[in-house]
Protein backbone atom coordinates (compact mmCIF):
# COMPACT_ATOMS: atom_id res chain seq x y z
CA UNK A 1 0.00 0.00 0.00
CA UNK A 2 1.22 3.33 -0.89
CA UNK A 3 1.33 6.19 1.70
CA UNK A 4 -1.60 8.30 -0.35
CA UNK A 5 -3.95 5.24 -0.30
CA UNK A 6 -3.13 4.66 3.39
CA UNK A 7 -3.93 8.37 3.79
CA UNK A 8 -7.08 8.09 1.69
CA UNK A 9 -8.43 5.18 3.58
CA UNK A 10 -7.62 7.28 6.95
CA UNK A 11 -9.52 9.96 5.89
CA UNK A 12 -12.89 7.98 5.34
CA UNK A 13 -12.37 5.88 8.47
CA UNK A 14 -12.55 8.14 11.47
CA UNK A 15 -12.27 5.27 14.17
CA UNK A 16 -9.19 4.01 12.64
CA UNK A 17 -7.83 7.42 12.67
CA UNK A 18 -8.68 8.47 16.52
CA UNK A 19 -7.46 4.89 17.18
CA UNK A 20 -4.21 5.82 15.73
CA UNK A 21 -4.54 8.94 17.71
CA UNK A 22 -4.96 7.14 21.15
CA UNK A 23 -3.10 4.28 20.66
CA UNK A 24 0.35 5.52 22.12
CA UNK A 25 -1.00 8.04 24.62
CA UNK A 26 -3.72 5.51 26.44
CA UNK A 27 -0.89 2.26 26.41
CA UNK A 28 1.48 4.54 27.95
CA UNK A 29 -1.12 6.50 30.36
CA UNK A 30 -2.76 3.05 31.04
CA UNK A 31 0.44 0.59 31.02
CA UNK A 32 2.96 2.54 32.89
CA UNK A 33 -0.12 4.75 35.21
CA UNK A 34 -3.07 2.79 36.11
CA UNK A 35 -1.10 -0.48 36.09
CA UNK A 36 1.07 0.81 38.75
CA UNK A 37 -1.86 2.37 40.72
CA UNK A 38 -3.25 -1.64 40.49
CA UNK A 39 0.01 -3.09 40.86
CA UNK A 40 -0.04 -0.70 44.53
CA UNK A 41 -3.21 -2.07 45.53
CA UNK A 42 -2.40 -5.38 45.26
CA UNK A 43 0.91 -5.08 47.05
CA UNK A 44 -0.44 -3.89 49.87
CA UNK A 45 -2.29 -7.10 50.26
CA UNK A 46 0.65 -8.94 50.31
CA UNK A 47 3.51 -8.84 53.04
CA UNK A 48 7.57 -9.82 53.08
CA UNK A 49 9.24 -12.21 55.35
CA UNK A 50 10.32 -11.57 58.18
CA UNK A 51 13.22 -13.48 58.36
CA UNK A 52 14.74 -13.03 54.70
CA UNK A 53 12.63 -9.95 53.30
CA UNK A 54 12.22 -11.14 50.74
CA UNK A 55 8.29 -10.19 49.39
CA UNK A 56 5.61 -12.75 49.77
CA UNK A 57 2.69 -12.88 46.78
CA UNK A 58 0.28 -14.12 49.07
CA UNK A 59 -3.07 -12.30 50.11
CA UNK A 60 -3.10 -11.11 53.48
CA UNK A 61 -5.02 -8.69 55.55
CA UNK A 62 -2.13 -8.04 57.63
CA UNK A 63 -0.89 -4.86 56.49
CA UNK A 64 -4.67 -3.29 56.75
CA UNK A 65 -5.07 -4.84 60.01
CA UNK A 66 -1.67 -2.97 61.72
CA UNK A 67 -2.64 0.23 59.91
CA UNK A 68 -6.26 0.33 61.18
CA UNK A 69 -5.66 -1.52 64.65
CA UNK A 70 -2.40 0.22 65.37
CA UNK A 71 -2.53 4.28 67.35
CA UNK A 72 0.25 5.38 65.41
CA UNK A 73 -1.31 4.95 62.21
CA UNK A 74 -4.73 6.56 63.46
CA UNK A 75 -3.07 9.56 65.10
CA UNK A 76 -0.58 10.46 62.02
CA UNK A 77 -3.93 10.22 59.87
CA UNK A 78 -6.30 12.35 62.03
CA UNK A 79 -2.35 14.99 62.30
CA UNK A 80 -2.44 14.44 58.15
CA UNK A 81 -6.20 15.07 57.74
CA UNK A 82 -6.06 18.40 60.04
CA UNK A 83 -3.29 19.77 58.39
CA UNK A 84 -4.60 19.55 54.96
CA UNK A 85 -8.05 21.37 56.26
CA UNK A 86 -6.34 23.52 57.57
CA UNK A 87 -3.83 24.36 54.38
CA UNK A 88 -6.79 23.87 52.40
CA UNK A 89 -9.27 26.61 54.91
CA UNK A 90 -6.64 29.25 54.95
CA UNK A 91 -5.87 29.12 50.95
CA UNK A 92 -9.41 29.04 50.09
CA UNK A 93 -10.22 31.84 52.53
CA UNK A 94 -7.49 34.42 51.24
CA UNK A 95 -8.35 33.09 47.59
CA UNK A 96 -12.08 34.74 47.68
CA UNK A 97 -11.55 38.11 47.83
CA UNK A 98 -8.18 37.95 46.37
CA UNK A 99 -9.64 35.86 43.24
CA UNK A 100 -12.32 38.84 43.16
CA UNK A 101 -9.63 41.78 42.76
CA UNK A 102 -8.20 40.34 40.04
CA UNK A 103 -11.39 39.44 37.95
CA UNK A 104 -13.74 42.18 39.15
CA UNK A 105 -12.26 45.15 40.94
CA UNK A 106 -8.38 45.74 39.10
CA UNK A 107 -8.21 47.19 35.42
CA UNK A 108 -8.02 45.14 32.38
CA UNK A 109 -4.01 45.66 32.17
CA UNK A 110 -3.59 45.26 35.46
CA UNK A 111 -5.66 41.41 35.82
CA UNK A 112 -3.07 40.06 33.08
CA UNK A 113 -0.29 41.62 35.19
CA UNK A 114 -1.51 40.06 38.43
CA UNK A 115 -2.22 36.71 36.53
CA UNK A 116 1.40 36.41 35.58
CA UNK A 117 2.57 37.48 39.04
CA UNK A 118 0.20 34.75 40.97
CA UNK A 119 1.51 32.11 38.13
CA UNK A 120 5.89 32.80 38.62
CA UNK A 121 6.01 31.68 42.13
CA UNK A 122 3.00 28.71 41.21
CA UNK A 123 6.19 27.54 39.03
CA UNK A 124 9.01 28.48 41.05
CA UNK A 125 10.27 24.73 42.91
CA UNK A 126 8.55 23.02 45.17
CA UNK A 127 11.55 22.06 47.07
CA UNK A 128 13.27 25.84 47.28
CA UNK A 129 9.83 27.27 48.67
CA UNK A 130 9.68 24.65 51.54
CA UNK A 131 13.65 25.63 52.13
CA UNK A 132 12.70 29.40 51.99
CA UNK A 133 10.50 28.38 54.71
CA UNK A 134 13.03 26.97 56.91
CA UNK A 135 15.10 29.72 56.79
CA UNK A 136 12.10 32.31 57.70
CA UNK A 137 10.88 30.31 60.27
CA UNK A 138 14.61 29.56 61.89
CA UNK A 139 15.55 30.52 64.84
CA UNK A 140 16.53 34.07 64.57
CA UNK A 141 15.68 34.15 61.18
CA UNK A 142 13.53 36.68 59.45
CA UNK A 143 10.16 36.13 61.23
CA UNK A 144 11.76 36.10 64.77
CA UNK A 145 13.09 39.46 63.88
CA UNK A 146 9.61 40.68 62.35
CA UNK A 147 7.68 39.37 65.44
CA UNK A 148 10.35 40.80 67.72
CA UNK A 149 9.30 44.40 66.63
CA UNK A 150 5.79 43.69 67.81
CA UNK A 151 6.58 40.93 70.44
CA UNK A 152 6.24 38.05 69.17
CA UNK A 153 8.40 35.62 67.96
CA UNK A 154 8.44 32.37 64.81
CA UNK A 155 6.41 29.68 65.70
CA UNK A 156 9.41 27.22 64.83
CA UNK A 157 9.47 24.17 63.43
CA UNK A 158 6.55 21.64 64.05
CA UNK A 159 2.87 21.82 63.24
CA UNK A 160 2.23 25.35 62.99
CA UNK A 161 5.20 25.87 60.53
CA UNK A 162 3.97 23.01 58.09
CA UNK A 163 0.13 24.27 57.96
CA UNK A 164 2.12 27.66 56.84
CA UNK A 165 4.59 26.51 54.26
CA UNK A 166 1.69 24.11 53.11
CA UNK A 167 -0.41 26.79 52.81
CA UNK A 168 1.91 28.58 51.26
CA UNK A 169 2.98 26.14 48.89
CA UNK A 170 -0.67 25.61 47.76
CA UNK A 171 -1.81 29.17 47.18
CA UNK A 172 -1.03 30.14 43.55
CA UNK A 173 -2.72 26.64 42.60
CA UNK A 174 -6.21 27.70 44.67
CA UNK A 175 -5.88 31.24 43.98
CA UNK A 176 -5.66 30.64 39.86
CA UNK A 177 -8.85 28.73 39.50
CA UNK A 178 -11.07 31.08 41.58
CA UNK A 179 -9.61 34.02 39.57
CA UNK A 180 -10.92 31.86 36.54
CA UNK A 181 -14.39 30.83 38.19
CA UNK A 182 -14.85 34.80 38.77
CA UNK A 183 -13.36 35.88 35.88
CA UNK A 184 -16.65 33.83 34.07
CA UNK A 185 -19.57 35.67 35.95
CA UNK A 186 -20.87 38.06 33.48
CA UNK A 187 -20.66 41.67 34.73
CA UNK A 188 -24.35 42.20 33.77
CA UNK A 189 -25.49 39.47 36.34
CA UNK A 190 -24.06 41.79 39.21
CA UNK A 191 -25.43 44.69 37.75
CA UNK A 192 -29.03 43.14 37.48
CA UNK A 193 -28.40 42.28 41.30
CA UNK A 194 -27.58 45.97 42.03
CA UNK A 195 -30.60 47.04 39.95
CA UNK A 196 -33.05 45.04 41.73
CA UNK A 197 -31.84 46.78 45.03
CA UNK A 198 -29.43 44.06 46.46
CA UNK A 199 -26.45 45.87 48.53
CA UNK A 200 -22.82 44.17 47.50
CA UNK A 201 -22.90 41.90 50.12
CA UNK A 202 -26.16 40.15 49.27
CA UNK A 203 -24.73 39.93 46.09
CA UNK A 204 -21.94 38.64 46.45
CA UNK A 205 -22.96 35.80 48.80
CA UNK A 206 -26.05 34.82 46.84
CA UNK A 207 -24.73 35.19 43.21
CA UNK A 208 -21.19 35.36 43.07
CA UNK A 209 -20.37 32.46 45.35
CA UNK A 210 -22.77 30.34 44.18
CA UNK A 211 -21.27 30.81 40.58
CA UNK A 212 -17.33 30.90 42.21
CA UNK A 213 -17.79 27.49 44.64
CA UNK A 214 -17.56 24.92 41.54
CA UNK A 215 -13.59 27.01 41.31
CA UNK A 216 -13.11 27.43 44.71
CA UNK A 217 -13.66 23.57 44.89
CA UNK A 218 -11.64 23.02 41.98
CA UNK A 219 -8.56 24.84 43.72
CA UNK A 220 -9.31 22.97 46.91
CA UNK A 221 -9.00 19.32 45.48
CA UNK A 222 -5.17 20.32 45.02
CA UNK A 223 -4.37 21.95 47.94
CA UNK A 224 -6.25 18.92 49.91
CA UNK A 225 -5.00 16.45 47.81
CA UNK A 226 -1.38 17.63 47.46
CA UNK A 227 -0.93 18.54 51.31
CA UNK A 228 -2.00 14.79 52.20
CA UNK A 229 0.59 13.36 49.87
CA UNK A 230 3.32 15.47 51.12
CA UNK A 231 6.23 14.46 53.51
CA UNK A 232 9.13 16.86 52.25
CA UNK A 233 8.14 19.95 54.01
CA UNK A 234 7.41 17.94 56.76
CA UNK A 235 10.98 16.78 56.87
CA UNK A 236 12.22 20.32 56.22
CA UNK A 237 10.26 22.20 58.68
CA UNK A 238 7.81 19.85 60.51
CA UNK A 239 10.49 19.43 63.32
CA UNK A 240 9.58 15.63 65.14
CA UNK A 241 6.02 15.61 63.27
CA UNK A 242 5.20 13.14 61.02
CA UNK A 243 2.84 12.81 58.18
CA UNK A 244 1.27 9.96 56.36
CA UNK A 245 3.92 11.18 53.66
CA UNK A 246 6.71 10.11 56.19
CA UNK A 247 5.35 7.06 57.22
CA UNK A 248 5.39 5.55 53.54
CA UNK A 249 8.90 7.20 51.89
CA UNK A 250 10.13 5.41 55.57
CA UNK A 251 8.33 2.13 54.92
CA UNK A 252 9.53 2.34 51.37
CA UNK A 253 12.68 0.86 51.50
CA UNK A 254 12.38 -1.86 54.31
CA UNK A 255 8.63 -3.01 53.79
CA UNK A 256 7.13 -2.28 50.54
CA UNK A 257 3.76 -3.57 50.97
CA UNK A 258 3.16 -1.87 54.35
CA UNK A 259 4.21 1.01 52.58
CA UNK A 260 1.67 0.20 49.59
CA UNK A 261 -0.83 -0.26 52.39
CA UNK A 262 -0.10 3.19 54.18
CA UNK A 263 -0.22 5.44 50.65
CA UNK A 264 -3.55 3.82 50.30
CA UNK A 265 -4.81 6.05 53.67
CA UNK A 266 -4.46 8.93 51.24
CA UNK A 267 -5.88 7.39 48.73
CA UNK A 268 -8.85 6.61 49.81
CA UNK A 269 -9.54 9.82 51.81
CA UNK A 270 -9.00 11.75 48.50
CA UNK A 271 -11.50 9.52 47.03
CA UNK A 272 -14.01 10.37 49.83
CA UNK A 273 -13.17 14.32 48.73
CA UNK A 274 -14.16 13.50 45.33
CA UNK A 275 -17.03 12.04 45.90
CA UNK A 276 -18.25 14.83 48.00
CA UNK A 277 -17.50 17.41 45.97
CA UNK A 278 -18.28 15.87 42.87
CA UNK A 279 -21.90 17.40 42.86
CA UNK A 280 -20.57 20.59 43.01
CA UNK A 281 -19.21 20.24 39.30
CA UNK A 282 -15.31 21.19 40.46
CA UNK A 283 -14.30 17.69 38.68
CA UNK A 284 -15.17 19.84 34.98
CA UNK A 285 -12.90 23.02 36.54
CA UNK A 286 -9.86 20.42 37.16
CA UNK B 1 -23.19 46.01 41.68
CA UNK B 2 -21.17 48.89 43.04
CA UNK B 3 -18.30 48.20 45.04
CA UNK B 4 -17.47 51.20 47.86
CA UNK B 5 -14.00 52.97 47.56
CA UNK B 6 -12.80 51.61 51.13
CA UNK B 7 -13.83 47.62 49.83
CA UNK B 8 -12.04 48.26 46.74
CA UNK B 9 -9.01 49.90 48.60
CA UNK B 10 -9.42 47.03 51.26
CA UNK B 11 -8.98 44.36 48.08
CA UNK B 12 -6.28 46.00 46.92
CA UNK B 13 -4.22 45.88 49.66
CA UNK B 14 -5.21 42.61 50.68
CA UNK B 15 -4.31 41.19 46.90
CA UNK B 16 -0.85 43.18 47.59
CA UNK B 17 -0.36 41.73 50.66
CA UNK B 18 -0.60 38.40 49.81
CA UNK B 19 1.41 38.99 46.82
CA UNK B 20 4.20 40.13 48.96
CA UNK B 21 4.16 37.22 51.41
CA UNK B 22 4.30 35.25 48.04
CA UNK B 23 7.41 36.33 46.97
CA UNK B 24 9.43 37.62 50.24
CA UNK B 25 10.54 33.76 51.23
CA UNK B 26 11.74 33.68 47.56
CA UNK B 27 13.18 37.37 47.99
CA UNK B 28 15.04 35.69 51.18
CA UNK B 29 16.90 32.86 49.32
CA UNK B 30 18.30 35.14 46.70
CA UNK B 31 19.26 38.05 49.86
CA UNK B 32 21.02 34.48 51.99
CA UNK B 33 23.01 33.39 48.93
CA UNK B 34 24.87 36.27 49.25
CA UNK B 35 25.21 36.58 53.04
CA UNK B 36 28.22 36.46 54.96
CA UNK B 37 26.30 34.75 57.71
CA UNK B 38 26.00 30.82 57.30
CA UNK B 39 22.96 30.67 60.22
CA UNK B 40 20.31 32.28 58.10
CA UNK B 41 19.59 35.04 60.48
CA UNK B 42 18.10 38.02 60.01
CA UNK B 43 19.26 40.74 59.47
CA UNK B 44 22.43 39.45 56.98
CA UNK B 45 25.75 40.48 58.68
CA UNK B 46 27.21 41.21 55.83
CA UNK B 47 27.69 40.69 51.91
CA UNK B 48 29.96 37.98 49.79
CA UNK B 49 29.97 36.49 46.65
CA UNK B 50 31.88 33.64 48.31
CA UNK B 51 28.93 31.22 47.85
CA UNK B 52 28.15 31.40 44.52
CA UNK B 53 31.74 31.71 43.63
CA UNK B 54 32.29 28.15 45.29
CA UNK B 55 28.82 26.83 44.26
CA UNK B 56 30.30 27.46 40.90
CA UNK B 57 33.08 25.36 40.81
CA UNK B 58 30.99 22.54 43.07
CA UNK B 59 31.40 18.92 40.48
CA UNK B 60 28.22 17.67 42.32
CA UNK B 61 26.12 20.77 41.90
CA UNK B 62 27.12 20.47 38.14
CA UNK B 63 26.21 16.74 37.74
CA UNK B 64 23.23 17.38 39.14
CA UNK B 65 22.32 20.13 36.80
CA UNK B 66 23.08 18.45 33.73
CA UNK B 67 20.97 15.06 34.99
CA UNK B 68 17.96 17.55 35.51
CA UNK B 69 18.37 19.32 32.07
CA UNK B 70 18.76 16.11 30.71
CA UNK B 71 16.28 14.14 32.42
CA UNK B 72 14.07 17.42 31.15
CA UNK B 73 14.97 17.28 28.12
CA UNK B 74 13.39 13.81 27.72
CA UNK B 75 10.80 14.29 29.38
CA UNK B 76 9.49 17.36 27.34
CA UNK B 77 10.09 15.37 24.35
CA UNK B 78 8.06 12.25 25.32
CA UNK B 79 4.85 14.69 26.45
CA UNK B 80 5.27 16.37 23.22
CA UNK B 81 4.55 13.65 21.47
CA UNK B 82 1.97 11.94 23.42
CA UNK B 83 0.40 15.13 24.56
CA UNK B 84 -0.16 16.38 21.16
CA UNK B 85 -1.69 13.24 20.14
CA UNK B 86 -3.88 12.89 22.90
CA UNK B 87 -5.04 16.51 22.47
CA UNK B 88 -5.70 15.78 18.96
CA UNK B 89 -8.17 12.83 19.96
CA UNK B 90 -9.80 14.42 22.25
CA UNK B 91 -10.58 18.15 20.48
CA UNK B 92 -11.34 16.82 17.40
CA UNK B 93 -13.33 13.34 18.14
CA UNK B 94 -15.99 12.13 20.59
CA UNK B 95 -15.78 8.84 21.54
CA UNK B 96 -17.12 6.68 24.69
CA UNK B 97 -14.72 6.99 27.93
CA UNK B 98 -13.96 10.41 27.37
CA UNK B 99 -14.47 11.70 30.73
CA UNK B 100 -12.37 8.91 31.69
CA UNK B 101 -9.10 9.62 29.56
CA UNK B 102 -9.81 13.62 30.77
CA UNK B 103 -9.44 12.83 34.21
CA UNK B 104 -6.51 9.57 33.35
CA UNK B 105 -4.07 12.69 32.15
CA UNK B 106 -4.69 14.92 35.37
CA UNK B 107 -4.10 12.16 38.05
CA UNK B 108 -0.33 11.73 38.07
CA UNK B 109 -0.47 15.46 38.50
CA UNK B 110 -3.58 15.75 40.72
CA UNK B 111 -2.71 12.58 43.23
CA UNK B 112 -0.27 13.24 45.58
CA UNK B 113 3.33 12.82 44.27
CA UNK B 114 3.94 10.25 46.88
CA UNK B 115 0.93 8.07 45.24
CA UNK B 116 2.38 8.15 42.20
CA UNK B 117 5.95 7.54 43.36
CA UNK B 118 5.67 4.64 45.11
CA UNK B 119 3.19 3.23 42.68
CA UNK B 120 5.79 3.63 39.77
CA UNK B 121 8.95 2.91 41.81
CA UNK B 122 6.78 -0.60 42.56
CA UNK B 123 5.50 -1.27 39.53
CA UNK B 124 9.42 -0.88 38.00
CA UNK B 125 11.55 -2.63 40.60
CA UNK B 126 8.90 -5.50 41.70
CA UNK B 127 6.49 -5.99 38.93
CA UNK B 128 8.36 -5.43 36.16
CA UNK B 129 12.02 -6.18 37.21
CA UNK B 130 13.71 -2.88 35.97
CA UNK B 131 16.15 -1.34 38.01
CA UNK B 132 16.05 2.38 38.86
CA UNK B 133 18.05 4.85 37.06
CA UNK B 134 17.68 7.67 34.87
CA UNK B 135 15.46 5.53 32.06
CA UNK B 136 12.53 5.02 34.96
CA UNK B 137 13.08 8.26 36.18
CA UNK B 138 12.33 9.35 32.23
CA UNK B 139 9.25 7.54 32.44
CA UNK B 140 8.34 8.62 35.42
CA UNK B 141 8.28 12.18 34.90
CA UNK B 142 7.03 12.06 31.04
CA UNK B 143 4.24 10.33 32.74
CA UNK B 144 2.57 13.65 35.10
CA UNK B 145 4.16 16.03 32.32
CA UNK B 146 2.10 15.20 29.55
CA UNK B 147 -0.96 17.06 31.12
CA UNK B 148 0.63 20.35 30.54
CA UNK B 149 1.24 19.57 26.68
CA UNK B 150 -1.98 18.25 26.56
CA UNK B 151 -3.95 20.82 28.36
CA UNK B 152 -2.01 23.76 25.95
CA UNK B 153 -3.00 21.68 22.39
CA UNK B 154 -6.23 21.35 23.61
CA UNK B 155 -7.12 25.20 24.25
CA UNK B 156 -5.22 26.04 21.31
CA UNK B 157 -7.28 23.16 18.77
CA UNK B 158 -10.71 24.29 20.29
CA UNK B 159 -10.06 27.79 19.88
CA UNK B 160 -9.06 27.45 16.20
CA UNK B 161 -11.93 25.54 15.53
CA UNK B 162 -11.85 22.73 12.49
CA UNK B 163 -12.48 25.36 9.44
CA UNK B 164 -9.34 25.44 7.96
CA UNK B 165 -8.87 21.46 7.82
CA UNK B 166 -11.56 20.49 6.60
CA UNK B 167 -11.00 23.61 3.51
CA UNK B 168 -7.63 22.13 3.31
CA UNK B 169 -9.38 18.12 3.03
CA UNK B 170 -11.90 19.72 0.77
CA UNK B 171 -8.72 21.04 -1.70
CA UNK B 172 -7.76 17.41 -1.88
CA UNK B 173 -5.06 17.69 0.93
CA UNK B 174 -4.33 14.00 2.44
CA UNK B 175 -4.50 13.90 6.10
CA UNK B 176 -0.81 14.20 6.74
CA UNK B 177 -0.49 17.00 4.43
CA UNK B 178 -2.73 18.75 6.61
CA UNK B 179 -1.75 18.18 9.40
CA UNK B 180 1.93 19.03 8.20
CA UNK B 181 0.58 22.44 6.28
CA UNK B 182 -2.31 23.42 8.46
CA UNK B 183 -2.88 21.89 11.82
CA UNK B 184 0.76 22.04 12.67
CA UNK B 185 1.99 25.50 11.60
CA UNK B 186 -0.89 26.92 13.87
CA UNK B 187 0.23 24.64 17.52
CA UNK B 188 3.55 25.69 17.41
CA UNK B 189 3.40 28.39 19.90
CA UNK B 190 0.81 26.27 22.35
CA UNK B 191 3.71 23.29 21.67
CA UNK B 192 6.21 25.42 22.75
CA UNK B 193 4.38 26.60 25.90
CA UNK B 194 3.43 23.25 26.57
CA UNK B 195 6.87 21.68 26.36
CA UNK B 196 8.71 24.82 28.50
CA UNK B 197 5.80 23.80 31.26
CA UNK B 198 6.41 20.31 31.07
CA UNK B 199 10.15 21.09 31.07
CA UNK B 200 9.95 23.31 33.99
CA UNK B 201 7.56 20.76 35.63
CA UNK B 202 10.16 17.88 35.59
CA UNK B 203 13.13 20.25 36.29
CA UNK B 204 12.02 21.45 39.82
CA UNK B 205 9.76 17.73 40.87
CA UNK B 206 11.26 15.97 43.66
CA UNK B 207 8.80 13.40 45.02
CA UNK B 208 8.50 11.30 42.29
CA UNK B 209 12.40 11.95 41.71
CA UNK B 210 13.21 9.85 44.99
CA UNK B 211 10.98 7.33 44.48
CA UNK B 212 11.76 6.61 40.30
CA UNK B 213 15.36 7.83 39.95
CA UNK B 214 17.20 5.27 42.22
CA UNK B 215 20.41 6.06 44.27
CA UNK B 216 22.93 6.74 41.25
CA UNK B 217 21.09 9.57 39.65
CA UNK B 218 21.06 12.81 41.28
CA UNK B 219 19.17 15.34 40.01
CA UNK B 220 19.68 19.00 41.85
CA UNK B 221 16.32 19.03 44.15
CA UNK B 222 17.58 15.73 45.12
CA UNK B 223 21.31 17.27 45.28
CA UNK B 224 19.58 19.92 47.29
CA UNK B 225 17.97 17.36 49.21
CA UNK B 226 21.36 15.60 50.25
CA UNK B 227 23.05 18.43 51.15
CA UNK B 228 20.77 20.08 52.85
CA UNK B 229 21.31 18.72 56.21
CA UNK B 230 24.90 18.51 55.91
CA UNK B 231 26.94 21.08 58.09
CA UNK B 232 28.46 23.93 56.00
CA UNK B 233 27.01 23.62 52.99
CA UNK B 234 23.58 26.06 53.74
CA UNK B 235 24.86 28.68 51.98
CA UNK B 236 25.61 26.78 48.60
CA UNK B 237 22.34 25.07 48.16
CA UNK B 238 21.03 28.49 49.03
CA UNK B 239 23.05 29.37 45.80
CA UNK B 240 21.80 26.44 44.30
CA UNK B 241 18.44 26.89 45.09
CA UNK B 242 18.34 30.59 42.72
CA UNK B 243 19.64 28.57 40.21
CA UNK B 244 16.22 26.73 40.40
CA UNK B 245 13.87 29.77 40.34
CA UNK B 246 15.45 31.28 37.33
CA UNK B 247 15.58 28.06 35.37
CA UNK B 248 12.05 27.06 36.50
CA UNK B 249 10.68 30.52 36.26
CA UNK B 250 12.10 31.51 32.88
CA UNK B 251 10.50 29.14 30.83
CA UNK B 252 7.23 29.87 32.64
CA UNK B 253 7.54 33.35 31.72
CA UNK B 254 8.65 32.99 28.50
CA UNK B 255 5.78 30.51 28.10
CA UNK B 256 3.65 33.07 29.33
CA UNK B 257 4.98 35.66 26.48
CA UNK B 258 4.09 33.09 23.74
CA UNK B 259 0.25 31.87 24.36
CA UNK B 260 -2.39 35.22 23.88
CA UNK B 261 -5.08 34.04 26.61
CA UNK B 262 -2.97 33.63 29.91
CA UNK B 263 -5.31 31.32 31.52
CA UNK B 264 -4.20 29.22 28.51
CA UNK B 265 -1.09 28.22 30.47
CA UNK B 266 -2.91 28.67 34.17
CA UNK B 267 -4.96 25.88 32.53
CA UNK B 268 -1.88 23.40 32.44
CA UNK B 269 -2.28 23.01 35.87
CA UNK B 270 -6.09 22.94 36.71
Amino acid sequence: MTLSSISSTLSRRPGIRLGLLLAAPLTWLVLVYVVALAALLVTAFWTIDSFTNELERTFTLDNVREITGEALYRSVTLRTLGVALLVTLIDCAIALPVGFYMAKVASRRSRHLLVIAFLMPLWASYLVKALAWRSLLSNGGLLDWAGGLVGLGSPGFGFTAIVLTQAYIWLPYVILPVYAAYERVPDSLLDAAGDLGARPALTFRTVVLPLVVPGLVAGSIFSFSLTMGDYITVNIVGGANQMLGNLVYINSGSNLPLAAAIALIPIVVIMIYLALVRRTGALENL
Amino acid sequence: MTISRSTRRLLAVVTGLVLAVLYAPLALVVVNSFNTSQALTWPPSGFTTQWWQRAAVNPGAHDAILTSLTVAACATVLALVLGTLLGLAMQRYSFFGKDTVNLLVVLPIALPGIVTGIALSNAFSSILGVRLGFFTLVVAHATFCIVTVFNNVQARLRRMGGNLEEASADLGAGMWTTFRLVTLPQLRSALLAGGLLAFALSFDEIIVTTFAAGPGVTTLPVWILTNLFRPGQAPIVNVVAVVMIVVSVAPIWLAQRLSSDPTDTTRAIH
